[in-house]
Order: C-alpha cells, then structure tokens, then sequence
C-alpha cells in the first residue's frame, strides 16, 4: 500500500490524551500506511465555532487549511473534529471563494480514523488482540453527520477474544457537547448519568469509542459515580496486541 | 446564563418525579414513532421527509403566492381570511364579531397559535367566556399553567393533581381514577359545546387549492368545535399553507407517526367554508384568521426561514435529551424543545432568552427525526452566532470574547500552544472554586494530566 | 384587517412582487399500490379491530346492526345504502332528520348513530366521511356509540388513492373527516381512555 497519511490528533489527544495518537499512528502503519505528523497543527476550531465566535473559528480553520493542504490524505481520531472540518469549515468561507475552494479540496481528504480504515485503506482486519467485554459509545457528530456507525464495529469484531455488547438506549448523546458541558454543567451531567446506567447495565468492562470528548466525559462521570468501568478509544483497542 | 432558564432547568432537574415522568411519556412516543418510520413499516419514509421538505420550500419560498390562492378559494365557498399582523388584531376581530352576533361563550380546540398570543386571556379580559376543550388544555386552562409539550400539553401532572384540580375548580367530590376524570371532563365540556355560539380551533395545514382547513386530532373536540356553533374561527400561522390537498398524502402520513406513532390521527378533518346548500348540520359562518406575529421576520434570511417548515408534531422533544431532561416549563415561550430552541430567538429577539441557543450539546438527534428536515442544529449554530454578535454590540461578555481572541491566537501559534500545555501539565489542573474546572468537577471527574503530550512522544519515536 | 401590511411584509422578506407568478410545486408525490380487493377488506378488518373498534364483513348488514343496537336507541342517517340495506326499518332506528336543532338533540341523547361511509382506507382501518344532505357531521360525533356501513367496493388503499379519486373534496362538501378508530386521549399520565368527546365505540360493517 504505502498509502501516505497525515495525522491529525486534534489539541484534545494531543495535550491530554496521547497515548490515542500514538495507537492510531500505530494500527495505520500496520494497515501498510507511511504517517506523518504535520507540527504546525494544533486545534479545528470547533471550540470557538460553537460558542458562536465564527471570526476566531475562522482563523483557526484557515491556519489548519496552511498546515495540511499538502497532505494526501488526513486521519483523525474523533468524530466530532472531522465534521468540523468537512461540513462546517465551508460555512466559515462562503465570503471568501478562493479560500472556500481550497476548504472543498481539502474536506474530500479528511477521515475520520474508523471511516479511513474500512472505506480508505479497505482493512477491517488489524490483528489486534484485547480479551475484554466492552460497549461501543456512537459520539453524535460522528454518528449524524458523518455516518459513523458500521465501521468502527466491523473493526472490533475482528479484534481477537472482545466481546461487544450493545447499550439499550443506544445513539444517546453522553451530555458533553464542547463548552455546553460546563455552561450546562448540571444538565451535562444528568445526560452523563443516564449514560452510565446505559453501560453499567450492559456488564461490559470498558466503553470504546471513536470521539475522545465523549469518553473524557463518560470516565468523569464513571469514576465520580465509584464505578470501575474503564475507557479505550477505538484506537486503543485496535493496538492491542 | 439569565438565571430564569438556570433556575427552571435546575428546578426541573432535581424533581425525581418529574424527572421521571418526562423521560418515560417521551420515551414512550419516541419508541412508537420508531416503530412505524422503521424500514418494514414505512419504507418510503426518507422520500416523504424529502418530499415534505420539498413542498415547504416551494411553498415558503412563494408564501404570498400560495396565501393569496388559499383566500380566493375560501372566499369562492362562502368563507372570509382575515390577516392579523399580531395577537391584538386577532382579539379584535373576534371580540367585534362576537358583539355583531351578541356571542358569549366560546370553545377553542387546540392551538399552539393562540397561546402565542394568549388569545383565551384577551377575550376573557373582555368578557367572554372561552373554553379549552381538548382535555390536557382544558386541565391547563383550570390550573392556570402553559402546556408542557406540543402533543402531550399536561405530560407533567399526575392523576392526584389532576384529582385535586377538579376538585378546586370543578366544586366535584374528589376522583383520582383518569376514566372517571376523563369522563367527567367530557360531561362538563359537551354541554359547553352544545351551548357554544362561536368555536376557534387551529389548523395543522391550510390547502391553497382547496380553501380548506385540516386540523388533525385524537379526541374528537375539534369535530365539535368546528361543528357545533353556528360561527367557526380557524386561527393559523401564515406558514401553515400548502399547495394542493394531493399533498396531504404526503403529511398525514408524516405527522401521526412523528408525533405519536399513530398511522393516522382518529380525526382528520379537512373543512372549508360554512356548511353548503343541503348540508344538515356545520357552521353558518366560517372564518379563517392567518396570523403573522413575527413570522415574516424569519423570512428574509434564507437558511433560517426553513424554521418556518415546522407541523408541530413533536417528535424533536421526545428525542432531544436535553428536553428529555428539563422538560417544557424551563423554556421561556409557548414552543419548547428543540423547535422552541430556534422559534423564540427568531420571534422574540436573541436577547430574549440569550441561554436557549447555547442549551443544547449539538447531538443532531432533532435535525434526524424532524418529518421535514428542518436542520435545526444549523440554525442554533446560527443563533449562537447572533448571541454574540448582539452581545459585542452591547458590551456584554467582554471576558468571553477576549477568551477566545486568545485561543484563536494560540492555535494559530503552535510553538505557543506547545509551551502553553507544557507549563499547564506541570502545574497541574488549577483547582480554583470558580471558572470551567469547577463547574466541569461539579459532576464529574477529571482525568489525569499526561506526563508528556502527543508531540512529545512522537519526536521521540 | 392587515391584508396589505402582511402581505406586503412577506413580498419584501422574498423578493417578490405583487401578483408575480411562482414557479410549479414539485409534483404531488402519489403512489398507488396493487391491493385486491380481497385483501383490502381483510386489511380493513385488521386494522380496525387492532384499534380497539369492531369490524365485520357481512352480506346481511341489517342482522348485525339489529343484534348491535338491541335494547338501545339509534338514530341512522339519511345516507340511501342504509335503507335499502332495510337498516332505518329496524325498530329503536330514528332516521330522514333534516332539522339541525332536531338532529342535535337526538344525537346528544341517543345510544348509537349510525351511518355510510363514502370510502375506506385500507392501510389505515380509515372511514373517510364527507358532509351531504344525506349525511350529517353530528351522527359519527356526538352519540357514544358509531356504526358505519360501507360497501366493499368503497375500500381504497389509502391516503394516495383517496386523494387521486378526490384531488379536491371542497369541490363536493363543507366538510371531509377521517375517522381511524375511537376517540382516545393519552393526556393524563399517558394513560389511555377511549371516547373522550366522539364515540367510544366504533363499528365499521364492510357490506360485501
């Protein structure tokens, strides 16, 4: 393959949660991909974008459009930050048509990490290997806006020794929603509660998911209500070995 | 955040009852709707929300145009329309008509339309007696409260509320039994029907085509409305017409299976103009009043007028989890929920209720049940655009903006933002009893800060 | 009252002028499936009795009604198929009310109205009922008891053929109703409760 990949770790994993990326670089590079890691990248923007803040997003995406307009291909571990770039950056330009062009060529090489995998790279197979009884949490913006629902459980049923059990009710939003879970701190909270019944329920150990917002939320709200349930990020469990 | 929505939302979050009715009555509605938008019970369904997304736009696009043929066919079957630009010109009319024929008492059916304006206060200011006859209104009208949810107004009572409210206001030896309520109530509002000289319903959709008024029901007190008294008030937003009546083939069967997962309403009732030469029974006189009140001002900008598509079915409420959550009370205005999210900075002016764009975590289960593909998340990303567009013109949250001119300039700064989350991990977590951390650690845990950041880790691999 | 204000307010938001044409609607989406006629009865059948109301297909319409309105009062439209179906002979049967005032009160005191339909719906377990001289809105409404009569041939497939048939019901009536089972409300603690203001009971006769 020797497919060439860029990643884009987005400023959450890169400050808090690394060890995301590097499972990510990892099962990309099992997948036959040469990765590399553009320095200048830092964040998407969404932050400001959904506090309504549409100037600074706006500077921000065209500082993200400079640092990987020249990648072939871009990976990102989370849902959330990939619609951003290909369904919300375009609104941020329509003043400005030269930029809104490069904004349209550079949406069609943007992937989330399970959609690359299965769609891209055609690899539902990684050889991964985790002896565990998870849940999968769908994040919304990977769910709704970009059809992230097949994918990511095409990859875990080839995971050697996991077993997957479904949440009932499923596709329900965990309450984080970027700066609405400390504005709506209490509302944030009662969602994350309703959550966690969800998962204690199925009896899995871990929740994976493929948005690490979501599960920053779901493990904060997990350890405060004393339970030992754990969390991976998709990436993580396909690393596993 | 105003500390009016604070305090409802939070009110509604710590009543465990509440709590626990409203999730159960939406889940309720949201698993019927399920079932019947499912691929095996309605596998055109995406179609029809294509093609009722389709008609609304057309019709919306054109709205004069289609209002304009909607007037001349009701006027061609002995008909009047009669524009009201706000809640005071509606009164007006029917408080003149109603002295024309020495009127006194009124039934209304449902209408979200006439709560806007508080149309039962008006003409009861003025002395007339008006009853709401659908029995969840009627139960709100005697306890004096707004409904709870467009579909199921009284969501948040139970039966011993209901019990001690007719008891208070019925002067009726106390009943819990909801059969016995239900029947009770019937008995009380059939002799108001029967007695009524004027009855005000509202209308789902208007049939430019047609001339004709279709309102859609489960209990039967629209049939009566709109046919016991010999005068009938049809009151509509302008926004509810429709070209053809071919169309509704296409609506009803979007509406009953959004809104409770019914194939079709027990009544659909498609009316126009008094009763004809011959006709047994049905009104002398028949009014339809299309009522603007701020909804050419969700007209102009192209995106948000689709806001205008609405039927009112609900179905974004019972899969909102917020809504799910704070329930109808903790919004300002009569709509609630996501629909109510968008409807009241639009009517209202974004200061109105500066919170409601931003009350909501963008989870876009609204936009994926709305029958006609409102894209609602959009729209509050709009709002929120708007808040702060109006607060910076207003001077208000100074702190905020300057917080993100700073995160903008951080990310465009990467060595910055490197050294910024250098230093931040070896500090530590700042714990302050006040800003985002705190409130993030009123609910729950934070996770532990790595020893190095990604790009640490990946310069030395 | 504010014709000219609104109007206007809403050519302005749209960048229209006044009387400009506006382009064609998308075509009316009306798709008509393929039933027999044999498995439109039965469908109507089912459907009906899955909404909690009675459904028979019957060649002797009279015996049935006779045996449902035993020992009750009724009153029967002026619709002709209920009397040559020789039901507005039956004793306790009140029909040929033409006075609105009359027909009021004896619909508010009567047990069970009893009625035609013009059509049926199929899918849905639907009477479709159109205002006429023959038949008054109050008779399905206000007694707590409704049953309709409704020659097979009358049953459509639903909501598509119904509107393809009828493209314009104002044309012919005042007023068009729907009915698809017994009045119910959920309203108090989603409890359900049938005939709140319309009948409770409903009785669709399929005359075959």
């Amino acid at each position: 393959m020797g497919r060439r990949v860029s990643l884009f770790v987005t400023c959450m994993v890169d400050q808090l949660f690394p060890q995301v990326g590097m499972a990510m670089a990892d099962v990309l590079e099992r997948a036959g991909c040469q990765v590399d890691f553009p320095e200048d990248q830092t964040c998407c923007g969404q932050p400001a974008f959904n506090s309504g803040y549409r100037n600074e997003a706006r500077t921000v995406a065209r500082h993200f459009l400079n640092t990987f307009e020249a990648s072939e291909a871009v990976v990102v571990p989370s849902g959330s930050c990939t619609a951003m770039i290909v369904h919300h950056f375009a609104e941020l330009f329509h003043k400005e048509p030269e930029t809104l062009a490069r904004v349209h060529a550079l949406e069609k090489r943007v992937w989330e990490f399970s959609t690359f995998l299965t769609q891209v790279a055609g690899v539902e197979d990684v050889g991964a290997c985790l002896e565990r009884v998870v849940t999968f949490h769908d994040g919304c913006h990977g769910l709704r806006e970009l059809g992230v629902k097949d994918a990511p459980r095409r990859l875990l049923a080839h995971v050697r020794g996991l077993e997957l059990r479904e949440m009932t009710p499923a596709e329900e939003c965990c309450g984080f929603g970027g700066t609405f879970a400390v504005k709506f701190s209490e509302l944030s909270g009662a969602m994350a509660r309703t959550k966690i019944d969800a998962i204690q329920r199925t009896g899995a150990s871990t929740v994976v998911s493929a948005d690490p917002s979501c599960l920053m939320q779901i493990q904060g709200a997990l350890t405060r209500a004393g339970s030992d349930i754990g969390t991976l990020h998709l990436a993580e469990v396909l690393a596993s070995r | 955040m105003s500390t009016e929505f604070a305090q409802k939302s939070h009110e509604a979050l710590v009543d465990a009852k509440l709590q626990l009715a409203i999730y159960t009555a939406t889940g309720r509605l949201k698993e019927k709707r399920s079932d019947v938008v499912s691929d095996s019970a309605l596998p055109d369904y995406q179609e029809l929300r294509t093609q009722a997304n389709a008609i609304k736009k057309h019709t919306i696009d054109n709205l004069d145009h289609y209002l304009e043929e909607f007037e001349r066919n009701v006027e061609g079957h002995g008909g009047k329309v009669v524009y009201c630009k706000d809640g005071t010109e509606v009164s007006d009319f029917v408080l003149s008509l109603a002295k024309e024929r020495a009127a006194h008492l009124i039934v209304k059916s449902k209408s979200m339309t006439t709560e806007e304006v508080d149309l039962n206060e008006r003409l009861e200011h003025h002395g007339m007696e008006s009853v709401e006859t659908d029995l969840g209104e009627y139960i709100l009208q005697l306890a004096h409260q707004r409904p709870y949810h467009i579909v199921a107004p009284a969501l948040h009572m139970t039966r011993y509320q209901v019990a001690d409210l007719f008891e208070r206001e019925l002067h009726v030896p106390r009943e819990t039994a909801i059969e016995k309520q239900t029947a009770l109530a019937r008995a009380v509002l059939r002799q108001k029907f029967l007695a009524a000289d004027v009855g005000i319903s509202g209308a789902n959709f208007l049939v430019a085509d047609s001339g004709a008024v279709v309102i859609v029901e489960n209990e039967g007190n629209a049939r009566l409305t709109t046919s016991a008294p010999k005068i009938h008030i049809a009151v509509a937003g302008i926004e509810k017409v429709i070209p053809r009546a071919q169309d509704l083939a296409t609506f009803l069967k979007l509406l009953a299976r959004s809104a409770t997962g019914q194939l079709l309403s027990v009544y659909t009732s498609f009316l126009s103009g008094p009763r004809r030469a011959g006709e047994i029974d049905g009104p002398d006189e028949f009014y339809v009043v299309l009522l603007d009140n701020g909804r050419t001002r969700l007209l102009p900008d192209k995106n948000k007028r689709q806001s205008l598509y609405c039927i009112r079915c609900g179905a974004c409420l019972n899969t909102c989890p917020v809504y799910r959550k704070i329930g109808g009370h903790s919004f300002p205005w009569v709509y609630s929920g996501p629909i109510g999210a968008i409807l009241t900075p639009q009517f209202m002016g974004v200061q109105h209720e500066p919170a409601l764009p931003f009350a909501s975590s963008l989870c876009g289960a609204c936009g994926e049940v709305c029958p006609v593909k409102i894209d609602i998340p959009k729209i509050l990303l709009e709002l929120r655009s708007d808040v702060k567009k109006s607060d910076a013109r207003e001077g208000r949250n100074r702190l905020e903006k300057l917080g993100f001119r700073a995160f903008a300039w951080l990310m465009t700064h990467p060595r910055m933002f490197e050294m910024a989350g250098r230093i931040g991990r070896s500090m530590g977590w700042p714990t302050s009893t006040k800003g985002p951390l705190a409130a993030w650690l009123s609910e729950r845990d934070l996770p532990p800060l790595p020893a190095h950041s990604f790009r640490e880790l990946w310069s030395r691999r | 009252m504010s014709r000219d204000n609104v109007l206007h307010k809403i050519r302005t938001a749209l960048g229209r002028g006044a009387g400009q044409a506006a382009p064609d609607p998308p075509a009316a989406r009306i798709r008509i499936p393929l039933v027999s006629m044999d498995a439109r009865v039965a469908s109507m059948l089912e459907r009906v009795r899955a909404l909690a109301g009675e459904a028979v297909a019957t060649d002797d319409a009279r015996a049935f009604v006779a045996e449902a309105i035993a020992g009750k009062t009724a009153l029967a439209s002026n619709a002709p198929l209920l009397a040559e179906c020789g039901i507005t002979s039956l004793p306790g049967v009140r029909s040929g009310i033409t006075d609105r005032e009359e027909l009021r009160e004896l619909c508010a005191a009567v047990d069970v109205g009893i009625t035609s339909a013009d059509y049926a719906l199929a899918d849905t377990g639907t009477l479709v009922m159109l205002a006429s001289p023959q038949e008054a809105r109050m008779i399905s409404l206000l007694p707590p008891a409704h049953i309709a009569v409704v020659p097979r041939e009358r049953i459509l497939t639903g909501l598509d053929e119904l509107f393809s048939l009828l493209p314009n019901p104002a044309e012919s009536t005042s007023s068009m109703v729907l009915i698809t089972g017994p009045s119910r409300t959920a309203d108090i603690e989603q409890i359900l409760v049938r005939g709140v203001h319309g009948p409770g009971l409903l009785s669709v006769v399929v005359v075959v």
